[in-house]
């Protein structure tokens, strides 16, 4: 970002050193030509992107705003009706059911999945044979994760008296099924998150890569144990790092939508009981399933503030545990 | 200490390591070759059984499969799926690259801005476009068509692969295209000859992902498409799961194994790319 502010000074530093004479503020012919045919050229490479920000990013958002604030099914024109798809919502049980669930999913899953993320970026850190086979193999389940296909292995996985089932019984766990328990059920889809922790942890081993080995000796020599050595060095100089991997993984679980639907449908989707209801599952329940447009548009909007908070105050902690090294910016 | 007491003490920490890893490894990997074990066992001996390895292994499932999925043959859940993952790429690759780089290489008015707003559309959750876009192709009378799951690609919406390219196009030397501008190259041959060609590793980072984003596609089809014949595997495997309320495990298994393969294939030939590409750009998968 910083790179395509420091290219306008530069431009300008050019077009003032091509006018040197006394005061001559007109800008020669062939720069402003030059200067044309770049706008030109920026707008014909741009114009898919244009096309596409205007009819499918824009145009859509400020519908689905007017939408928020109507009862519309599809085939009625629009009626506004003010805010009552937000008091609607907050009433209601299933909705407030989906929050909870919800933040349920985000607050677990992800500092699982990014402490998972981490400790595995750090045991293969270490330079060892095989660490790219490993590297890759860990990294398998966050491409897969996401399809259809894993979220009804899941189901087997975790169906009463299956594999997990029977696995706590070997250690002597009570065992009570995750699936058709409404109060477990919703584990087994945390679970399936934290399954795919591959992604945060490539991004974590190469940050781990890029922390200066001196600092290590260094510590090392003033008798720092392990353990201080992390906590010391190897946070914050990753910390940015970490910033970056809990931002994007939290902002992707608010949205979580297919293995939830997949996972819960058991006659009805994302239940029993409305188990793994997560927020987009109700949204599409409402708006596509059951046609109230203007309903599902208002928790869109709903959602964007929330995520768009959610960012908001992650950013502005980070000034006080992300360590940016002054020198590198 | 002497210098072999050193090199057991590393050697042991080496062997330590690797059990370790491995031992991780395993716990992950576990569901998987549940899985590979399971599509071979009879739907009975799924569930309750430990075993990874099956007993008397059969084929049953995977024969089974022959017959399709309420009549329709399985073949055309992968032709539906492949055509429109090629599809993808195709108009990802060209769309964002064109845009990547105009705002690597092009010096035009308002560019800053319209990078912010790029990089915001990075941030907006995709939820809040779904139902205006499907009453927008609703309207236009593309539902039960490719349309809606294609435009956007061809319109470089993904912005991800747009700052992708980009950040790999302002890395090329500057030399490179400066040269090509005094030979009297315009920006299209520059981009063509000059920039795409040295692009590759981007390219073919954003081909990978766009693939396996696309065959992985639930909601997408979910919303857009509602005539089984077009139906892509993700909702051939929902049919199919939805169909068997009496639980084919065996069947079940073995169709998501199949389903996952075009993607176990992609992720083997090319995971070198894939997880540096990662590593490089933060990109999800």
């Amino acid at each position: 970002m910083t790179h395509i502010q420091d290219a306008a000074p530069e431009r300008l530093g050019k077009s003032s050193g091509a006018q040197d004479g006394p005061g001559a503020p007109a800008v020669p012919a062939a720069l402003k030509r030059r200067g044309r045919q770049e706008n030109l050229a920026g707008f014909l490479f741009l114009s898919p992107w244009v096309v596409g920000l205007v009819v499918l990013t824009a145009g859509p958002m400020l519908v689905s705003l007017y939408l928020a604030f109507t009862d519309y099914n599809l085939f009625d024109s629009p009626k506004w009706i003010g805010l009552q798809n937000f008091t609607d919502m907050f009433g209601d049980p299933r909705w407030q059911k989906s929050v909870r669930v919800t933040l349920q999913y985000v607050a677990i899953g992800t500092p699982l999945k990014l402490l998972l993320a981490l400790g595995v970026a750090l045991l293969l850190n270490q330079n060892r044979r095989g660490q790219a086979f490993y590297r890759a193999a860990f990294y398998a389940p966050s491409l897969v994760g996401a399809s259809v296909s894993i979220a009804i292995v899941w189901r087997a996985l975790f169906a009463d008296d299956a594999i997990v089932d029977r696995t706590q019984q070997l250690f002597g766990m009570q065992a009570g099924g995750w699936i058709s328990n409404p109060d477990m059920k919703i584990y087994s889809l945390v679970l399936l998150t934290v399954w795919q922790f591959g992604a945060p942890m490539v991004i974590f081993l190469a940050g781990l890569k890029q922390v200066p080995g001196e600092l290590y000796e260094a510590a090392e020599v003033d008798g720092a144990g392990t353990w201080r050595r992390f906590w010391n060095i190897t946070l914050p100089m990753i910390s940015p790092v970490l910033f970056f991997n809990l931002l994007l993984e939290t902002i992707h679980s608010f949205q979580v939508f297919g293995s939830a639907y997949v996972l819960g449908s058991q006659g009805s989707s994302c239940g029993p009981a409305d188990s793994v209801l997560v927020y987009t599952c109700y949204l599409y329940d409402q708006g596509f399933a059951g046609g109230r447009m203007g309903f599902a548009s208002a928790m869109a909007w709903l959602l964007l503030i929330t995520v768009g908070l959610v960012t908001a105050v992650l950013f502005w902690s980070q000034k006080r545990w992300v360590h940016y090294e002054e020198a590198t910016r | 200490m002497s210098a072999l007491t050193g090199y057991r003490r590393k050697s042991a920490g080496s062997l330590a390591w690797h059990i370790g890893a491995f031992v991780v490894l395993a716990v992950v990997l576990y569901p998987v070759l549940w899985v590979i074990g399971g599509s071979l066992k009879p739907s009975s001996q799924i569930i309750g059984s430990l075993d990874l390895i099956p007993t008397s292994p059969i084929t049953k499932n995977y024969s089974r499969l022959t017959e399709g999925i309420a009549d329709i043959p399985i073949s055309t859940f992968f032709v539906n799926s492949l055509v429109l993952a090629v599809g993808s790429v195709v108009g990802v690759l060209i769309s964002c690259s064109l845009a990547a780089y105009a705002f690597a290489k092009i010096k035009f008015a308002g560019r800053n801005a319209l990078f912010a707003v790029m990089i915001g559309t990075l941030l907006l959750p995709y939820h809040v476009l779904l139902i205006p876009q499907y009453v927008l192709f609703q309207k236009l009378d593309l539902i039960n068509t490719y349309t809606p799951l294609l435009l956007g690609k061809y319109l470089a919406t993904d912005a991800f692969f747009v700052f992708l390219m980009m950040q790999f196009m302002r890395n090329l030397p500057k030399e490179l295209d400066e040269a090509a501008r005094l030979d009297g190259c315009g920006h299209l041959r520059t981009y063509w000859l000059i920039v795409l060609p040295l692009c590759r590793p981007a390219l073919i980072t954003s081909a990978i992902f766009t693939f396996i984003n696309s065959w992985n596609d639930f909601l997408g089809p979910l919303i857009y498409l509602n005539e089984p014949s077009k139906y892509t595997v993700a909702l051939g495997l929902k049919m199919f799961v939805d169909q068997d309320a009496v639980a084919d495990y065996g069947g079940m298994i073995a169709m998501s194994l199949v389903a996952l393969l075009p993607v176990l294939a992609f992720f083997m030939a090319f995971q070198r790319y894939l997880v540096d590409g990662m590593a490089t750009s933060g990109l999800k998968g």
